[in-house]
């Protein structure tokens, strides 16, 4: 299964791998959500959607569900010590 | 050379980056809001004066992320940059950013540089630096973004004074673009170029990807020769904005340090209480109800004032002037109808206060967020949430506020359930029935009746907009793309100068907007209740004599018999008599029939209607409004028209009925079609009356 912003836990912090360019709104791109930029999940709204999201260490959206499925990420794995 | 022109100054920037604070500290309160010709996007300017005695009209630009429009308001922006023949064509181009979020905020300007209109970068909000543990390293920055940077912080006031220097020096800012994005495809902008050699490379970019008028350039033709598909534009777009964000990356790594030691974060500690599961609900609730309570209760007093005042303002004027038609016409006619426009205030004023307190503290966004998976269910998006509460201000700017809704679907439904939210043009006659029919006392100490009736009315506007919000998702068979990117802002206080302003401003154009229709219809009602064709009118004296010689009246019995038997065949009378049958199920006699006419226009005027129609046919014993309505009798049953059965029904039929031309003219022009408005007139005013019909034949 993909690992998506979709798949993040809350307070999870990931990098951006790939999108398909046709389902990502241009908005979004233009708020720094691009490959190789950091993407953190900062609340779930209640009902599980829309998602709060930290982009580019900045820019701070919420998106649905549907959208953020459609965001391949790489997890950053929290030191535990 | 000394030019006596003006210089244009245009404010470009993200939406919550303080950009109208900017223009605020900028302008003062020289400031003129109105329209784009054609379309209802709000122009703001002003007017600001420079050192050197240089003179500046400043143009307050809608919001943008970028130069990307994804909506009209977008489109402006784009049309006016790309326009050098526009008289509002900007000599320099001032971009506004929040120092927080200033990687963001490059994005667009970077873009406007490539314009090659000499630029300023006004970081705002330089306040907040130290806090956020932010230093910047501006002669850094001004090197390699190729600008001047002003400082400032609109809130505290400071760097105003530095960047109105900046402004007047902007024949010397470089109008260099700041990095060569036409290298993401060399081979496609070089061809490019080499076919529109007198063009500007992004302008000619611009037109490919947008939908703008551009004048001396004929779109189809560049597009034709530089087509590409959707699908390769966008990616061209995506490689685009990758440069720019690239770009702005590595000036920022050298221009910017922020120290994360330093930073404290109060955003996420608020967030977590305002988008909780069970407390945001709450407190969203919370915030509605002290909001209903305090717009009926705060302005008790100034409204009551208002109508006091004009009613003995109407006294004097009877008195004092001489008798005649004129005088008649200023105390009955023009004296009410000003004192039903100015009687909103208060209650308008406050309304206003509080949605823009909620949106300058970046609360609304907030809710936008909590309520979108719920809106969903019922076919809206979360953002219907901003236009279904500034609905309660007025449906016209809360149906303009549905642009930023992206998908058509969810967008046309908003646009036709907002009227069914309680708008303040139905407080006044909310606020005038519910003193007639509901007892003024307090349930627990705190609760005030009269309040929680309000709140129910309230209440149910929205319940009604939601239910036909979900029967039209269903009937409604349009599919599209749903997108939904909202930003979630930073918290901030909201600062008392902008509220005060933005307060000032929308009631000012609400009065006068709907001031002139209010007092035109309330001259020509006077003329229409003050002359009545026939006999039955023009011998009404005779008629009284004639009826009641077996038991001869008073004198003011007399008159008072006189005025309605006028009153009844004049020719408002003649028309409220003619549509009473189809009333009365509903509890209403033929003078309320006349109020109801008169609404279609607009339903304010309910209010005014009544004053007018009460002062020319009435006893003067009872001076306000109120006391004129509360002592009317139905002549045949002896009981109060205004009782609770009535004003109930009243109450019901109002807070369904369309009944505003500005509305339906709004919807048609949002919609480009007929068709809805004319559903929105049809269904809401037909629902209302049965309801009305409904609640009356069971209370009575």
């Amino acid at each position: 299964m993909r690992t998506t912003i979709h798949s993040l836990k809350k307070g999870e912090k990931a990098i951006i791998k790939d999108f398909d360019i046709d389902t990502v709104p241009l908005k979004l791109l233009e708020m720094g959500c691009l490959p190789g930029n950091m993407v953190e999940l900062l609340q779930i709204a209640p009902f599980g959607d829309p998602l709060y999201l930290n982009i580019n260490n900045g820019s701070h959206v919420a998106i649905r569900v549907e959208t953020a499925r459609e965001i391949e990420v790489e997890i950053i794995k929290t030191n535990l010590w | 050379m000394v030019s006596n022109r003006n210089i244009n100054v245009a404010l470009i920037g993200n939406p919550n980056v303080g950009k109208t604070s900017v223009f605020n500290q900028l302008t003062g309160l020289n400031q003129q809001v109105g329209n784009y010709p054609g379309i209802t996007v709000e122009k703001k300017m002003g007017f600001c004066k420079l050192p050197n005695n240089v003179k500046a009209n400043i143009l307050d630009l809608p919001g943008t992320y970028s130069l990307n429009a994804s909506s009209i308001d977008e489109n402006v922006v784009i049309e006016l940059l790309l326009n050098k023949n526009d008289k509002l064509y900007p000599d320099v181009a001032l971009v506004v950013t929040d120092v927080e979020n200033l990687k963001r905020n490059l994005l667009l300007f970077t873009q406007i540089k490539d314009l090659e209109i000499p630029t300023i970068l006004v970081i705002n909000m330089a306040d907040r630096m130290e806090y956020k543990g932010i230093t910047l390293d501006i002669p850094y920055l001004e090197e390699h973004l190729k600008t001047k940077i002003a400082l400032i912080s609109s809130r505290k006031g400071f760097g105003i004074k530095e960047l109105k220097k900046l402004i007047v020096t902007y024949k010397t800012i470089s109008t260099e673009p700041c990095l060569n994005a036409s290298s993401i495809d060399p081979e496609y902008f070089n061809t490019l170029r080499k076919t529109f050699p007198n063009q500007l490379l992004y302008k000619l970019w611009l037109v490919i990807t947008q939908d703008v008028n551009f004048l001396n350039l004929d779109r189809n033709e560049i597009r034709s020769s530089f087509t590409k598909s959707h699908s390769d534009l966008k990616r061209l777009q995506q490689k685009e904005t990758i440069k720019r964000y690239q770009f702005i990356n590595d000036v920022l790594k050298a221009g910017m340090k922020i120290d994360e030691t330093v930073a404290k974060d109060f955003r996420s500690k608020l967030d977590r209480v305002l988008t909780h599961k069970v407390w945001g609900y709450v407190i969203f609730f919370l915030i509605l109800f002290v909001i209903f309570q305090s717009i009926f209760e705060w302005s008790k007093i100034p409204m009551d004032f208002i109508d006091s005042t004009f009613a003995s303002l109407s006294t004097l004027a009877a008195e004092k002037l001489p008798a005649g038609v004129l005088t008649n016409l200023i105390s009955q006619g023009i004296i009410p109808g000003i004192g039903g426009i100015l009687i909103f205030i208060p209650q308008i004023a406050f309304l206003f206060m509080f949605i823009s307190i909620l949106e300058e503290s970046g609360y609304m966004s907030r809710v936008v967020f909590l309520m979108d998976k719920i809106m969903r269910k019922f076919g809206l998006s979360g953002k219907s949430v901003v236009p279904l509460i500034s609905g309660t201000a007025c449906a016209i700017p809360a149906i303009m506020a549905t642009r930023n809704i992206e998908n058509w679907k969810e967008r046309l439904i908003t646009i036709l359930v907002t009227p069914f939210t309680t708008c303040s043009a139905r407080l006044p006659v909310y606020a005038i029935i519910i003193a007639l029919v509901i007892p003024d006392t307090r349930v627990f100490g705190i609760l005030n009746m009269q309040g929680m009736t309000l709140m129910l009315l309230y209440l149910l506007g929205f319940g009604m907009a939601i239910l036909s919000a979900y029967i039209l998702n269903k009937i409604l068979k349009i599919k599209g793309k749903t997108y939904f990117v909202v930003e979630m802002p930073n918290y901030k206080l909201p600062l008392f100068k902008n509220v005060g302003i933005n307060v000032i401003e929308k009631t000012k154009a609400f009065i006068f907007g709907a001031g002139k229709i209010i007092l035109a219809i309330s001259i020509v009602l006077w003329f229409l209740a003050s002359y009545g064709p026939g006999e039955k009118f023009n011998n009404a004296e005779k008629i009284v004599v004639e009826k009641t010689k077996d038991k001869p009246l008073s004198k003011t019995e007399f008159e008072n018999a006189v005025a309605s038997q006028k009153l009844e065949n004049s020719y408002i009378g003649l028309m409220g008599k003619t549509i009473e049958p189809a009333i009365s199920p509903l509890g209403y006699d033929w003078k309320i029939g006349i109020a109801i006419i008169s609404s279609f226009a607009a339903r304010e005027v309910f209010v005014g209607t009544l004053a007018t129609i009460y002062s020319v046919g009435g006893s003067d014993n009872e001076v306000t409004i109120k006391n004129k309505m509360a002592a009317e009798i139905n002549p045949t049953t002896g009981e109060k028209i205004f009782n609770f059965a009535s004003g109930i029904s009243l109450l019901l039929f109002y807070a369904f009925a369309m009944q505003c031309a500005s509305t339906l003219a709004i919807t048609k022009k949002e919609t480009n079609s007929w068709k809805w408005p004319a559903g929105q007139l049809i269904f809401m005013t037909g629902f209302a009356y049965v309801v009305a019909l409904i609640a009356y034949q069971i209370l009575k």
